[in-house]
């Protein structure tokens, strides 16, 4: 019998705040994180919009308490205010006897430091100190070195989907007894790696994303790190920790279409969805909210509202994307959206999906515009979709419904 | 516990189809030891393959060759350990973005996300089962391998298709070089462990693997365990660990009739290597095997292709070195691998 996932910890950091209260303040108030380019020196600064954390890396360095005797890179800082905020929040720190574990995603990991130095990189020596947190196990590392934890570490990279998976793959251990509990979520710093990237690609839009919306024009990209500790039920009894919810399904297909698009049809985002519903053994109907991928691509909206369609075929649940608060975080999204729609869960709240005035003509459905408060919400879903179909969807329900 | 039922494999050694096993090693003289690659156009349309870049075509290929290995058609997950990615691609943008932002080709970006390999795979198979990449150094494959045995035991998959795959290029080592952990110039591999120049010789591989819940006529070996352990305290902290594993499994350390060592030609490296494996299990036959395929963040699936093939076969080929006398069975192979010295790894093999 697999041990229930209890979730006892969060913590994010993002462009709306810089811990959990300040994104749900930015969250009630209607406050969006996107705006210009402050941080990152690129071309692109008075082009696009982002969701930037607001401080500084001078400034997340004195706010997490590190010094710069080690090289950290954003992604690391951003990482460790999150990790450490939802570790203090399950006095993690009080329970060194648990197996705990910490599986954090990345993709950019530490670029951002990599692109301002490659070419001293490759012609001197003066930057070396920064050579090796490049990869995207540095971030993970110093999160695990912060924390004090010599358990299980890994980090997962599947792009936008990552911090996703790092929590379908710490519930899975728990659920095998390899670990009694774990910090899992992700991390994503911007760079001007990605952000050109992103803009190679055509897919970002230059004013605020209108997801679902008829006239959608493409992502603004996002940064910040987001953690949930999870905990089996055991190891729950021994913290005493009061749970804030229970992980009862997670699911991850691939679309195995295109590298960088999403099928018409959503096959993926569909077996994702599906396979996290059957894990949980609920019925469609009985989702209340979807916190849905919803980038603002043409592309990935269609995809998504088509394989919502295809698997809630009676009742189509609240669906929102909270991408036009957060920006898109990247390997941070899943991470973050969960936190995202836990909050909802408990304070009964459905998001709204902010700057949306036109359906998409392809769907019958239409998504939350606007917030809607003092609901009973018993089981939120929150999907993330990456590059290379990678996707995946989790389900959190209310603790003690059956 | 699982078997390994199919092994594709692209190294530096004559690793395709039909080479035999390691008949010859193969010498290298370069500043790193490359893949020998093979032809592509038998793996992958040479129409999708004109953009894709070399790991990704190498990644595609070891899958492939696995798969017809294993004479499976559809895995039912598709894990990819890689500590780099695509180190080519990444460093295109990189060059890119030092001359001129905003005129980005998008392929080289694309193809720098680590996730474009299992995902390539997925895309040539049309598996839309469980896919995902680990990208944490030397624990890359052993988390996929991880997560696959977590698969079989709870009845999610089947067969796992999983494998780590590294590239190295010559850019990549100038920097990396400036740490002052790998050789400083060319060396001929196969005295790697007699010149006497410092530093571990870098290297690159691919190498997947069919993870099963069932032995077929096919199975190779037993894939009985695996672990990963972060920042041990010490050389001894380490041995227990190790020693742990072991009985953990069921087993004691005099169980271990072979250990593949995770030694690289950095003698701090190796006198670690070499104090933990004596003080777990003394008993154990020692073979160095780095020399054939260099150093480099996914070894461990070279190390794996040996393991399986030595278990099946029992016999170990002549390129191999050793550090001690010949194991008189061979029942249970550990592979010690590390990053280093700071996070080690333990896969234990059976027959």
């Amino acid at each position: 019998m697999p041990s229930r996932i209890f979730v006892t910890g969060s913590g994010f950091i993002s462009g709306l705040g810089n811990n959990v209260q300040e994104n749900l303040t930015s969250l009630l108030n209607l406050r969006s994180g996107i705006g210009p380019i402050r941080h990152i020196d690129t071309v692109l600064k008075d082009e696009l919009a982002v969701s930037e954390v607001a401080m500084t890396n001078d400034e997340l360095m004195r706010y997490a308490g590190l010094n710069d005797q080690s090289a950290y890179s954003r992604n690391a800082m951003l990482g460790i205010i999150a990790a450490s905020e939802a570790f203090s929040h399950a006095h993690l720190h009080l329970h060194k006897g648990l197996r705990t574990g910490l599986i954090s995603g990345t993709t950019v990991g530490g670029m951002d430091e990599c692109e301002k130095y490659y070419q001293d990189f490759l012609t001197n020596d003066s930057k070396n100190r920064f050579i090796d947190i490049y990869d995207c196990a540095d971030s993970t590392e110093k999160i695990a070195d912060h924390l004090g934890l010599r358990g299980f570490i890994t980090t997962i990279s599947t792009a936008c989907s990552s911090a996703a998976n790092s929590i379908q793959f710490a519930s899975r251990m728990m659920n095998a007894g390899k670990l009694d509990c774990a910090v899992a979520g992700g991390t994503e710093a911007l760079t001007k790696f990605h952000l050109n990237g992103f803009n190679a690609l055509k897919i970002l839009d230059k004013k605020p994303c209108r997801p679902f919306d008829a006239s959608r024009n493409g992502i603004n990209l996002g940064e910040g790190a987001a953690y949930l500790v999870l905990e089996t039920e055991e190891a729950n009894q021994r913290t005493g920790n009061p749970v804030i919810c229970e992980l009862v399904g997670y699911g991850n297909a691939c679309e195995a279409f295109h590298q960088t698009a999403s099928s018409p049809d959503g096959t993926g985002a569909y077996l994702a969805m599906k396979k996290a519903l059957d894990m949980s053994g609920e019925s469609p109907d009985s989702i209340d909210y979807i916190n849905a991928h919803g980038t603002g691509t043409d592309n990935n909206d269609l995809s998504e509202g088509r394989a919502i369609e295809r698997l809630f075929t009676g009742k189509i649940p609240y669906v929102s994307s909270t991408k036009p608060f957060t920006g898109h975080m990247t390997s941070a999204a899943g991470s973050a959206e969960a936190i995202i729609s836990i909050l909802g869960l408990q304070k009964g709240i459905i998001w709204p999906n902010m700057n949306f005035s036109t359906p998409m003509p392809e769907l019958k459905f239409s998504v939350a515009a606007k917030m809607i408060r003092d609901l009973d919400i018993n089981l939120v879903m929150s999907n993330s979709f990456g590059f290379g179909g990678n996707n995946s969807s989790l389900i959190f329900k209310k603790y003690g419904i059956h | 516990m699982a078997y390994i039922n199919g092994i594709g494999i692209i190294s530096p050694q004559n690793t395709l189809p039909g080479s035999g096993f390691l008949v010859t090693p193969v010498e290298h003289k370069g500043e790193f030891l490359k893949c020998i690659e093979p032809v592509y156009k038998s793996y992958i349309d040479p129409i999708a393959s004109r953009r894709m870049s070399r790991l990704i075509k190498m990644g595609i290929s070891a899958a492939k060759i696995c798969l017809l290995d294993a004479g499976l058609e559809m895995p039912d997950a598709i894990i990819t350990g890689t500590g780099l990615g695509s180190v080519e691609d990444t460093e295109k943008i990189l060059g890119e973005l030092t001359r001129e932002e905003r005129f980005l080709n998008p392929t080289p970006f694309i193809q720098s996300t680590y996730n474009t390999i299992s995902s390539q795979i997925a895309i040539n198979l049309r598996c839309h089962q469980y896919n995902s990449t680990y990208v944490h150094r030397c624990f890359s494959l052993e988390s996929c391998l991880t997560d696959a045995l977590l698969q079989i035991a709870d009845c999610t998959a089947g067969n796992v298709l999983t494998g780590g795959i590294d590239e190295m290029t010559l850019n990549h080592l100038t920097i990396i070089r400036r740490l002052g952990l790998w050789k400083p110039g060319p060396i001929r591999n196969l005295d790697l462990w007699t010149s006497g120049m410092p530093g571990a010789l870098a290297g690159e591989g691919a190498a997947y693997f069919i993870i099963s819940s069932e032995r077929t006529l096919k199975t190779y070996a037993q894939l009985t365990a695996v672990e990963t352990l972060y920042k041990p305290g010490s050389t001894s902290d380490a041995a227990a660990a190790a020693a742990h594993f072991l009985s953990g499994n069921g087993l004691s350390p005099g169980d271990v009739d072979l250990v593949l060592m995770g030694n690289d030609g950095l003698a701090e490296h190796d006198m670690v290597c070499n104090e933990i494996i004596a003080a777990a299990f003394p008993q154990a036959s020692r073979l160095l095997y780095k020399h054939l395929c260099g150093e480099y963040h996914t070894v461990s699936g070279f190390a794996m292709f040996l393991a399986a093939n030595i278990i099946q076969k029992q016999q170990i080929p002549h390129a191999l070195i050793p550090l001690s006398e010949p194991p008189g069975k061979l029942d249970h192979i550990l592979i010690h691998n590390h990053f280093r010295n700071t996070d080690h790894s333990f896969i234990l093999i059976s027959r």
